[in-house]
């Protein structure tokens, strides 16, 4: 086997690159097949619903206790700067030994493990602050109506932080969604893979095809998850009235590290 | 056998006698690590700076700033390369365009948001002492968003420093060129050292920028 590294310094400009994007990605019989681009969108996608949803299963619910119960900053803090400093790149390659060893094979379970570690992070730090942030009066308004914990939880705070959660699971799957690419390196055939081999078989309309793809899948989720955000959460929208909400200046928010 | 547990030997998790033979290229592979890293950082540093004061100066610009820069954050770095390689080749530039890019939006938004943040009734005060408004910027202004810009560059610093192995791939060298190496020859150790080393440096630099954040800004220290 020739690695990546290899097949892509074979790769040479070349001058007619956007006729040879069209014709590739216009072209029918590029489209079917086991190795076509729709067989390798839908892998692409499938792997990262399936990655989104492991992390999620994983992170939100300890995320949502912890945040109740406002203990685990410390621990939140240090699991987003280890998931932060994680090399997707590196956790692939790692994991693909331990993959071929026990069975699961090359390519899907080496590239979804590395991508729940990588969607993790944002899921459950947003969780976390988003239900520690919520306001102590609703809890204890909801606490004296005689809700109990469980329901305090489940109707008043997880809703309350519900934009958080799933701005949490956007950046996660916008991440998911653009590393999934890094499969191609170990035998994944998602997008990614068009990218790898229209490096090493020096077919650019491949390659500009597949990063075309995977930037506009990309894009897609973003707006996907800003929808289900609206849509989810009608609360904030009539919150404030809608001539107001336009004369005011944009709010501007930091990338918060600290919890 | 475990891949953890066999034997040392090339076939072990870790053959610590290669790395022992290699450490040259282990050593010339951080050197080109912390290079890259570096110029990413500070390139982007330099642009975000500029971007954020034009989205403070000119409040309008924020919106398509930021979302400028989220489009670049939102596409994956291969494809970033697959775009680049025709036109800039394989070659520094095309690496150093990816990796800036990616820095871009935290770090804008935590200038502006830090720059913002600072209040309005110590920058009367500031104008009240006659400060000029360099001044105020420099003295006042940036001194009290040095927590939030330096949260930015902390995610920037550890998001590059993971994203650097990618530009191996298209021959910059890096831990990613040893992780690659070992993939190409499905050989472990090499993955291993590169993947620790990266994890390492990351947090080291981390680390690193967490204390440069207690020396410059004490008087938050004085608040716990």
């Amino acid at each position: 086997m020739t690695g990546p590294y290899q097949l892509l310094a074979a790769a040479e400009p070349d001058p007619s690159l956007w006729s040879e994007f069209t014709t590739y990605i216009t072209t029918a019989e590029n489209w079917t097949g086991d190795r076509g681009i729709w067989a390798d969108l839908v892998a692409h996608v499938e792997i990262s619903v399936t990655a989104v949803a492991i992390a999620a299963a994983i992170a939100i619910v300890p995320a949502v206790l912890l945040g109740h119960a406002k203990k685990g900053g410390l621990f939140a803090v240090s699991v987003v700067n280890i998931g932060r400093a994680l090399p997707s790149f590196a956790i692939i390659a790692l994991v693909l030994p331990f993959s071929l060893e026990w069975g699961f094979g090359l390519g899907f379970w080496p590239t979804c493990v590395a991508l729940v570690l990588l969607a993790i992070p944002p899921m459950f730090t947003n969780t976390y602050t988003g239900v520690r942030d919520v306001d102590a009066g609703t809890v204890e308004a909801a606490a004296g109506m005689g809700m109990t914990p469980r329901r305090v939880i489940w109707a008043v705070e997880v809703p309350s932080a519900a934009p958080l959660i799933i701005t949490g699971a956007r950046v996660a799957a916008v991440q998911v969604v653009a590393t999934a690419t890094l499969g191609a390196l170990v035998g994944f055939t998602g997008l990614g893979s068009l990218i790898v081999e229209g490096f090493a078989q020096q077919n650019d309309g491949k390659l500009l095809t597949g990063a075309f793809l995977v930037a506009v899948l990309s894009l897609l989720t973003e707006a996907l998850f800003y929808g289900v955000q609206r849509l989810a959460t009608p609360w904030a929208r009539v919150a404030e009235p809608r001539r107001a909400r336009r004369r005011r200046s944009p709010r501007i928010e930091p990338v918060a590290l600290d919890v | 056998m475990s891949p953890l547990l066999g034997a040392n030997g090339p076939d072990s998790f870790i053959w610590w006698a290669w790395v022992g033979d290699h450490l040259d290229e282990i050593w010339e592979r951080t050197v080109q690590h912390v290079q890259l890293t570096a110029i990413a950082l500070v390139v982007g540093f330099a642009i975000s700076v500029v971007l954020a004061l034009v989205a403070l100066r000119f409040r309008r610009t924020y919106a398509p700033i930021t979302a400028a820069a989220g489009v670049m954050y939102a596409i994956p770095s291969l494809a970033l390369f697959a775009f680049l390689v025709p036109i800039t080749g394989l070659t520094l530039l095309t690496a150093e365009i990816g990796l800036v890019s990616y820095t871009l939006l935290i770090l804008i938004r935590n200038i502006v948001a830090g720059i913002d943040g600072v209040p309005t009734a110590v920058r009367e005060a500031a104008d009240g002492m006659g400060y000029t408004s360099w001044r105020r910027f420099v003295a006042v202004d940036l001194r009290l968003a040095t927590p939030t810009i330096v949260a930015g560059l902390r995610i920037a610093a550890v998001t590059t420093i993971g994203l650097v192995t990618v530009t191996a791939l298209i021959g910059q060298g890096g831990y990613g060129a040893l992780i690659n190496d070992g993939l190409s020859r499905s050989f472990n150790t090499p993955i291993v050292v590169g993947a620790t080393l990266s994890i390492a440096m990351a947090i080291t630099v981390d680390l690193l920028l967490v204390g440069f954040e207690r020396l410059v800004t004490p008087w938050t220290r004085a608040e716990r």
